[in-house]
């Protein structure tokens, strides 16, 4: 598969994102720079963490307006898959591409450290491959990763299975102290309407080989993949 | 607007003695303007020129057959790692500037150490901090003077915390490693010693040198302002009451976000090949990274003040030479590759400005709107700086320290008490209220996390800076590295002895090293200490360094470079002298990574070292945690450093991990055997709110001859606490024998208590009672 990874100024996880769909996924993966307009021949978008912008004015709120982006809209607009990270999440809730909003962590501190999510539903094209209920150890780092929605955006979501995953304990229970944010309902990642634009606040290529101390994160990369290739051979078909 | 007249006030002002200021005449052969004041007063800095600790900075071992860059010869040393990969790292303080504004202090100070990185060519991997401040818990009887001043070291605490993580998260380097003490000698004059490490293949080592005649000199980065004007002249003065109020237009204010533009822009204007030499502009700025550059090469440079950017309006030339605003470059370009520069940086939307021309004059010519304002040969003003032999005397208080009896010390009567107050002493207690808010994980390389007794780093790929197109094609790809760093510096001891202090804080560095599985490389060392004209002060200073260079020989680990920050007293005296130790080491496999924490029921545990010093068991008490905290005792003299047993221990260590049957590793430092075994036992964290604890039932009871307290406490060192598993253990006693470590089989790893057997009696603790003491002390105090 060809990953387009997008490079703004100030993203600092766009390597680590290429480094693991390139050399432990073994999937074509390129950086594209924030002033291009077009992506070029891509089966799926990352947009990875980082501080694009400086995050000044309001995290992701300067590179939703990027040339680039404006690329992104129109992929998503025609089902293409876009999987934002971190501040790429914040991105795409600031583009309007997925709901909700990331407000500072609860704490008022950056936290950086292994939480336990567990995969709310598997019909998705970013967790197909977990197990219902499947408990996964993935690390956070970021100062704002607190998800917010109003009560009428959060029960539409709900109504249509859009939370992907949720911070819980070891033994996937969603209580306060597991969320290391404070986000409404433990939420920490979630999906639109149409299933093909996802946003997560943990980092899966942080957890995608065991030298790192876990490889949870990769089951995420691989339902991506799993979803391209069965859309590839369907349309073959 | 008119400069002042130079008078013998204004000189003072400026830090310049009546000596140096006829000096700085002799060379201009004439008075110097305001302009040149200022830049002799900052360049003679002793941040800049070490003017009185050269002659001890010299004695430091700098050589090894790995040393690509030496100590003093660039921004930063660099060493060989093999596979045609190196490393560069530095350590720099901020102590000054963030004991004035602790958020933007320890910024810059991890903006300026990471461009000393990155200005060497190298990619920056990561970053670990050495920090001291003032005690941020009182007792129950404190008075409210304490109250106040344990509140207001919170607050330096915090915000120091906040400014490392905000600068370093931005940025995007995993801030991997670190050490913090709390003691009474730091309140009012906290350090912050921040440190940098950064990757490169031997052929993209830059320099910092303004070669080649003709050469255009460009200004890259954020625009020049009034911020920080003469920062490292302040850094060379003693804080005082109105220092707060004066200095704070001395400290910068950092942008991590232009420094990652600035960082990637110069290594892609690297890898093109068309950069002659570059340099930062930290400490002094614009003047010295001139008249540095120009020195190092034996030219000349000549620039003109209003092509630089400024941001102020009416700037003045004084003002443009000594400003440190941060996220600046200056660049020296092979001559008619300057449409490369521009495309570079216009692609990064960041300032470039071609500011004038090496020259083979020898001398740095400034000049604003055409005409002169500064003239100075460069290498006398770079090189030149008064070099002093200052005089040293023992302080009155080592009489003092050396004739207290140790044994005048009550033995404890209630360890279980003992070992409780000291997992919640802030110094002994979990740093994880600190590492939580550092970005420890980015860049996809952290595979040894803070919380173990050394950092370990994966180097891969893409950590190295890029390759132009041409060369990429032709570029083996990298060889993976395992890189191990730690950072030690226990002051006390220092305080104590300054000479096995000194030799201390290497030998725990490499021990930590050794305890990872790793061997070391290179030093790079911070050297915190109070007013050297004060000969007891620079008695400290010279005997430290003495045992500092000693530590470094016998570790065949020579210091690549680092930093001295004087003059580290506020209005309650010096603080403790403070050398800080940053060393770097390599681990040849995967499978040698080793941690500290227990790993499974039914393991053996095993005591590498004696358990106490054989000729006078009660010196680990000397300086010890427990008799600090405990007894209220800063006294004794501290444990000897014996480097030969220290070194066996290494070697031994490392060999018994490569032969895999040691699962888990961690050296006896603070608190002694005790504390490091409750370590073990509580210190591994699975996930947030998510420790896997596990206990262990210890069996002292051969140990007849020796004091429960320097038995449980003594802080003796070259001890290190491994566990195998059962099969193993015998082999393993067997074959530290053989190479020559003494050693002893303590107990066994398992159940939810952690148990010591004495002569006396046997003493427990439920392990999850000593995480909660342990790991919840710091995040308790900071809640208010």
């Amino acid at each position: 598969m060809n990953f387009a990874v997008l490079q703004f100024p100030g993203s600092n996880c766009d390597q680590d994102c290429v480094h693991v769909l390139r050399n432990v996924m073994g999937h074509s993966a390129r950086l594209l720079w924030h002033k291009e307009n077009s992506l070029g021949d891509t089966d799926a978008v990352l947009v990875p963490g980082g501080f694009s912008y400086g995050d000044y004015l309001r995290t992701g709120a300067i590179a939703r307006f990027s040339p680039v982006m404006q690329a992104v809209q129109a992929f998503a607009a025609q089902g293409g898959p876009v999987l934002g990270i971190c501040n790429g999440f914040q991105i795409l809730c600031e583009a309007g591409l997925l709901p909700g909003a990331l407000i500072r962590n609860r704490s008022l501190q950056f936290r950086c450290e292994q939480v336990y999510l567990q995969t709310v539903t598997t019909a998705s094209p970013f967790t197909n491959r977990c197990r219902p209920g499947q408990i996964l150890r993935i690390p956070v780092a970021h100062g704002e990763g607190c998800f917010f929605a109003d009560a009428e955006t959060l029960a539409q979501m709900k109504a249509n299975d859009q939370v992907l995953w949720r911070y819980v304990t070891a033994q996937g229970e969603a209580t306060e102290m597991a969320s290391p944010n404070g986000s409404l309902e433990n939420i920490a990642g979630v999906c639109n309407a149409q299933r093909n634009v996802a946003g997560l606040m943990p980092h899966p290529e942080r957890a995608s080989e065991a030298i790192l101390g876990g490889a949870d994160g990769r089951l995420i990369f691989e339902s991506l993949i799993h979803s391209l290739e069965e859309k590839k051979s369907a349309r073959a078909a | 607007m008119s400069d002042p007249a130079i008078t013998a006030e204004l000189v003072q002002k400026h830090n310049l003695t009546p000596d140096e200021y006829e000096k700085v005449k002799a060379i201009l052969g004439r008075e110097p303007s305001y302009t040149e004041l200022g830049i002799f007063s900052v360049m003679w800095s002793e941040h800049c020129s070490y003017k009185n600790s050269r002659p001890l900075l010299k004695t430091f071992p700098t050589k090894s057959a790995k040393i690509l860059v030496g100590a003093g010869e660039e921004n930063a040393g660099i060493i060989d790692i093999g596979d045609g990969l190196a490393i560069a790292f530095k350590i720099e303080s901020h102590n000054h500037p963030s004991a004035v504004e602790p958020f933007q202090g320890a910024a810059t100070g991890v903006g300026g150490i990471i461009r000393d990185i990155f200005t060497m060519g190298a990619r920056p991997v990561c970053a670990i901090n050495s920090l001291r401040f003032g005690p941020i818990v009182t007792d129950s009887q404190a008075e409210a003077g304490e109250l106040a001043a344990a509140a207001n070291n919170r607050r330096l605490f915090a915000g120091v915390v906040a400014g490392i993580a905000h600068y370093g998260n931005c940025f995007g380097i995993p801030t991997i490693a670190g050490e913090v003490y709390f003691d009474k000698s730091y309140e009012g004059n906290p350090l912050v010693n921040a440190f940098c490490l950064g990757v490169l293949r031997h052929e993209q080592i830059a320099r910092g040198r303004a070669s080649g005649i003709g050469n255009p000199v460009f200004y890259v980065g954020p625009a020049t302002g009034r911020d920080g004007l003469a920062g490292a002249a302040f850094a060379s003065q003693d804080l005082t009451e109105e220092s707060a109020e004066q200095q704070r237009g001395a400290v910068q204010v950092g942008d991590p976000f232009m420094e990652k533009l600035v960082c990637e822009a110069c290594l892609e204007l690297l890898a093109t090949g068309a950069v002659e030499g570059i340099q930062d502009m930290g400490a002094a700025g614009l003047t010295c990274s001139t008249c540095e550059t120009a020195a190092r090469a034996g030219t000349g440079i000549e620039i003109e003040l209003t092509k630089v950017p400024q941001r102020a309006p009416n700037m003045t030339p004084y003002e443009i030479m000594l400003s440190e605003s941060q996220e600046r470059m200056l660049i020296i370009v092979k001559q008619g590759r300057e449409e490369e520069v521009k495309r570079i940086f216009d692609k990064w939307d960041l300032p470039w400005s071609e500011i004038g021309r090496v020259t083979d004059t020898g001398r740095m010519v400034v000049r604003n709107q055409g005409s002169v304002v500064a003239d100075i040969p460069a290498k006398k003003l770079a090189d030149e700086a008064p070099i002093y032999h200052r005089e040293g005397r023992e302080p009155a208080y080592i009489q003092v320290v050396r004739s207290f009896r140790l044994d005048t010390v009550p033995d404890t009567t209630d360890p279980v008490s003992n070992l409780r107050a000291l997992l919640v002493w802030p110094t002994i207690a979990s740093k994880h209220w600190v590492y939580r808010q550092y970005d420890h994980m980015v860049r996809d390389g952290s595979v040894v996390c803070p919380g173990s007794d050394a950092a370990v780093l994966r180097i891969k790929e893409d950590s190295l800076p890029l390759l132009s197109a041409e060369a990429a094609q032709t570029a083996k790809p990298a060889v993976e590295k395992l890189v191990a760093l730690s950072v030690d510096g226990n002051a006390v001891y220092v305080y104590l002895d300054p000479y096995e202090g000194g030799k201390i804080a290497v030998a725990e560095a490499a021990r930590n090293l050794a305890c990872t599985g790793a061997v070391p490389l290179g030093v790079t060392d911070n050297l915190n200490f109070g007013n050297p004209l004060k000969p007891e002060i620079f008695w400290q200073l010279s005997e430290a360094v003495r045992g500092l260079g000693e530590g470094c020989r016998a570790f065949n680990a020579p210091v690549t470079g680092g930093n001295v920050s004087l003059y580290n007293q506020s209005p309650n005296g010096p603080i403790d002298p403070t050398p800080t130790v940053a060393m770097a080491g390599l681990i040849e496999l995967p499978d040698h990574i080793t941690t500290q924490w227990f790993k499974d029921e039914g393991d053996a545990v095993l005591l590498l070292g004696e358990p106490v010093d054989a000729a006078d068991p009660l010196l680990g008490l000397g300086g010890s945690a427990y008799l600090q905290h405990v007894h209220g005792l800063k006294t004794g003299t501290p444990p000897r450093c014996d480097l030969e047993k220290e070194k066996n221990l290494g070697l031994g260590l490392r060999s018994l991990i490569a032969s895999g049957c040691i699962k888990s590793a961690h050296d006896c430092s603070e608190g002694g055997l005790a504390v490091t075994l409750a370590e073990c036992c509580i210190s591994n964290l699975v996930a947030r709110e998510t420790p896997r604890l596990i206990g262990a039932q210890i069996d002292l009871r051969s140990m007849t001859q020796v004091r429960l307290d320097a038995l449980l406490f003594g802080e003796t060192q070259a001890r290190v606490v491994v566990t195998t598993s059962a099969s193993d253990a015998v082999k393993t006693v067997e074959r530290a024998k053989l190479l020559g470590i003494p050693v002893q089989r303590l107990g066994t790893v398992g159940g939810d208590t952690l148990t010591i057997k004495v002569s006396a009696g046997e003493y427990g603790w439920k392990v999850a009672e000593l995480h909660d003491l342990w790991w919840n002390t710091i995040p308790r105090a900071m809640k208010d």
